[in-house]
């Protein structure tokens, strides 16, 4: 499809929230609550958070939510009865104010759901997700999408992506997909014919700061470094950097059962946390904290490129953020390509 | 803090210690635990009022605590910790000495664990204004009321466990949630989960938390945590009277006294 | 509607309310039947995560029970105890958990008629506030299917 260039003004975009509503769409949208932003099923365009350079949480939790239930089991007499997840059940989302570093982690996300697996239950979100992304005029010291492939105004993973042209509010309106046309066909007359086409001008500046392919190629031979002990001795070995990545996808499955009925449970994990390779005997292949570091970027930088031909890392700074102990990625990742082997 | 890159020189020249823990200039306008362990890094440590993590949850960290003798650049709430840790035997004069930060910002050195006990006894540990208010709201909240509260403060908790990473108290090599026979806690992210978790950890950090604020700090989605550790601290002093963290060991939940006082068992 | 059946669980130390409970039965002193009793060594290891699955389980209200002061069979396990319920209690108050849904009682070996008092004003107190639902819909998951943020 071509990619289609409309002009939104300022006030129809409040009128398209509006008129999808009055579709019964479920829109998640960023809210923010003590400070910190994630995506909420949101009923008023009013209760949006705007001005944010980047959400707290990713926008994976609608295709991947930090819990989901996978089947219910339930024990009588007769034997052991179990009833799936019934996908006819679940909805259309929109999903509006992701930032170009998020939309395109749903594609490093799906590789890996898509991967040997193929995961029904993720599949089947993320086919009803219409992503509205929403490039980045401002950027902070955390954001390097430029270095891993990504920029402010990339399109990958959005269906609808708007870019705020300057101070007078208006947006252009890409519409990259048939999903996004969808949308656009419940609102015609919002989404005016236009003939601007550049919008560089109106995006964050970020200079490239490494190169993911010479980090991927250094990796090869880096798994034995001391650079992973010296940069992560302040690890605490949290799961806050995974759980707010938009590509990471470790979970963990567990049953919940009250009495003779129960749920089977997907739940998010991460490498981080000292016992995620703790065997049954008891050894930890991962015993310190550098293997676990290590294995972090390992899997982002190296393992995933050469498996599923995607980096695992969009460059959102989200881990960067949220770290309680200030482990940069960024920094962290320039040391690694500047250090010598 | 010349005093204190000084120091850690000395002490690392002449083997006093194996590793200084303080802070550096991390990203942005953020500080950082640095491990000096060549005396040229010394030169990185730094002090001022953005340095409030809690270090001393690093001393029982065993990659740290296999590098040999420690010293730390504690902060009175560092060194409570230290001291809590100390009647807990996580710590002791052999592993750890401690270059204390006076209120003043002032380097004071001690030549064991009593005496840092002997100083910080000195001073009380003081809620700060704005938690004391928050706690004074929930106080006049119905029950059903702080309910609602807490279900929807907690309710964004993702179990990062980011809190409990950064509390000194908090080391177990296998905490409560991490068990899963028997399965005391909910492993999802639920709302029962959620409220179990922080339940329990509350519960644990009774008479051991120092209020140091590490746990909220460290919650990267901001959740106000710290009011159940400061409401326990508050009742507790209530209850069995004033309470410091002590070498003499006698925490305040191993203990009792015969004549502990309540108006609710019939 | 058929009237509200309070579930009620009550936690007892075996070597004094356990034995007590056991005296009011051979007494022949009537009492409510909602209450099913779980025996424990000592009130001291009467974790207070056992009240909370209590009430996970749909319980409507609770009982913990044991020696009085001075009387543990075990010395001093109920001082402890009691420290953990004053502690505890406080908690369940700053977050909401309903505080007159959990009873504490001494009850001693010879206090049979004691025990029936504490379980008929339990259940008639419970009966009064109706089924815990704050709790249950908080533990109603795994009905729920997705929890996002
Ligand atoms: S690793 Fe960090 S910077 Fe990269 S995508 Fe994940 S959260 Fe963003
Ligand atoms: S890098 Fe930071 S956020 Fe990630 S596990 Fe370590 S301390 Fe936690
Ligand atoms: S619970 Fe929080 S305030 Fe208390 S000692 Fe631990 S980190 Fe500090
Ligand atoms: S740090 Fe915050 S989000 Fe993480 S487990 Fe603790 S309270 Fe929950
Ligand atoms: S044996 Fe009854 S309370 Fe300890």
């Amino acid at each position: 499809m071509n990619i289609d260039k409309r002009l939104v003004r300022k006030d129809s975009l409040e009128k398209l929230f509006d008129i999808l509503k009055r579709n019964s769409k479920t829109i998640y949208a960023p809210f923010t609550k003590n400070g910190k932003s994630t995506f909420r099923d949101t009923e008023s365009f009013g209760a949006i958070s705007t001005g944010y350079i980047q959400t707290t949480e990713s926008a994976k939790d609608i295709a991947f939510p930090r819990t989901e239930k996978l089947l219910d089991f339930s024990k009588s007499k007769e034997g052991m009865s179990v009833k799936g997840t019934d996908l006819n059940d679940i909805p259309d989302v929109i999903l509006w104010g992701v930032r170009p570093c998020d939309a395109s982690g749903i594609g490093e996300l799906s590789s890996i759901f898509n991967w040997d697996y193929k995961d029904e239950i993720y599949i089947n979100r993320l086919s009803k997700v219409t992503v509205f992304g929403f490039s980045c005029s401002k950027s902070d010291e955390y954001c390097f999408c430029t270095s891993v492939g990504g920029n402010p105004g990339n399109t990958a993973g959005s269906d609808i992506l708007f870019t705020l042209l300057g101070e007078e509010g208006d947006y252009l309106a890409e519409i990259i997909t048939e999903k996004g046309l969808a949308v656009v066909d419940l609102a015609q007359n919002l989404f005016e014919k236009t003939d601007i086409s550049g919008k560089e001008k109106f995006l964050a500046e970020l200079p490239v700061k490494f190169s993911h392919e010479d980090i991927r190629l250094k990796l090869d031979k880096f798994f034995e470094s001391k650079e992973w002990i010296e940069q992560s001795l302040r690890c605490l070995g949290c799961g806050a950097c995974a759980y707010v990545c938009p590509t990471c996808a470790c979970f963990d499955i567990q049953d919940e059962a009250h009495g003779k009925k129960g749920s089977r449970v997907r739940c998010w994990d991460s490498c981080g946390f000292s016992h995620f390779t703790v065997h049954t005997s008891g050894y930890n292949p991962r015993n310190v904290q550098s293997a676990r570091w290590r294995q972090r970027i390992m899997h982002k930088f190296s393992y995933m490129p050469e498996r599923l031909s995607v980096y695992g890392c969009t460059g959102c700074g989200r881990c960067s953020r949220a770290c309680p102990v200030d482990m940069n990625i960024l920094e962290h990742l320039i040391s690694i390509q500047e250090v010598t082997v | 803090m010349v005093d204190l890159i000084k120091r850690a020189k000395e002490l690392l020249e002449s083997s006093a210690v194996k590793v200084v823990i303080g802070y550096e200039q991390g990203t942005g306008n953020k500080t950082r635990a640095l491990f000096v362990e060549k005396t040229e890094d010394a030169d990185k440590l730094i002090f001022d009022s953005r340095c409030i993590q809690n270090l001393a949850a690093y001393v029982t960290k065993k990659e740290v605590k296999e590098k040999g003798k420690m010293a730390i650049a504690a902060t009175l709430p560092v060194m409570r910790s230290i001291i809590q840790l100390a009647s807990e035997f996580q710590v002791n004069d052999n592993n750890l000495l401690v270059l204390g930060i006076t209120p003043e910002s002032n380097l004071i050195e001690f030549a064991n664990l009593v005496e840092v006990e002997t100083f910080v006894h000195q001073y009380q540990i003081e809620i700060d204004a704005r938690n004391k208010e928050m706690l004074d709201k929930l106080a006049k909240m119905t029950s059903a009321e702080r309910w609602k509260f807490w279900v929807d403060e907690l309710a964004p908790c993702f179990k990062c466990y980011a809190c409990r990473a950064a509390c000194p108290m908090c080391y177990c090599s296998r905490c409560t949630v991490d068990f899963n026979q028997p399965q005391w806690i909910p492993v999802p992210s639920t709302e029962l989960g959620n409220l179990e978790w922080h339940i329990m950890r509350a519960m644990h950090l009774t008479g051991r938390c120092i209020d140091c604020d590490a746990c909220y700090n460290a919650c990267p989605l901001s959740i106000p945590i710290n009011l159940l550790t400061k409401r326990m601290l508050v009742d507790a002093k209530e209850h069995f009277g004033n309470y410091q963290p002590s070498l003499k060991g006698d925490n305040l939940m191993s203990t009792y006294k015969p004549d502990d006082k309540e108006n609710f068992i019939q | 509607m058929a009237e509200f059946e309070p579930k009620i669980v009550a936690f007892v130390c075996n070597w004094c309310t356990y034995a007590g409970a056991d005296l009011t039965g051979t007494s022949r002193i009537k009492y409510a039947s909602n209450v099913r009793i779980i025996r424990f060594p000592c009130t001291g290891r009467i974790d207070y995560m056992l009240l909370l699955k209590a009430f996970d389980e749909g319980a409507d209200g609770i009982i913990v029970s044991g020696c009085h002061p001075n009387d543990c069979h075990y010395t001093s396990g109920n001082f402890h105890a009691r420290r953990r319920w004053i502690m505890f209690r406080s908690l369940c108050d700053f977050t909401g958990i309903d505080t007159e849904r959990i009873k504490f009682s001494w009850v001693s070996a010879a206090e049979g008629a004691k025990w029936a008092e504490i379980v008929n004003t339990t259940v008639a107190s419970i009966r009064e506030l109706g089924p815990y639902t704050d709790y249950k819909k908080v533990a109603k998951y795994p009905e729920k299917e997705v929890i996002h943020g």
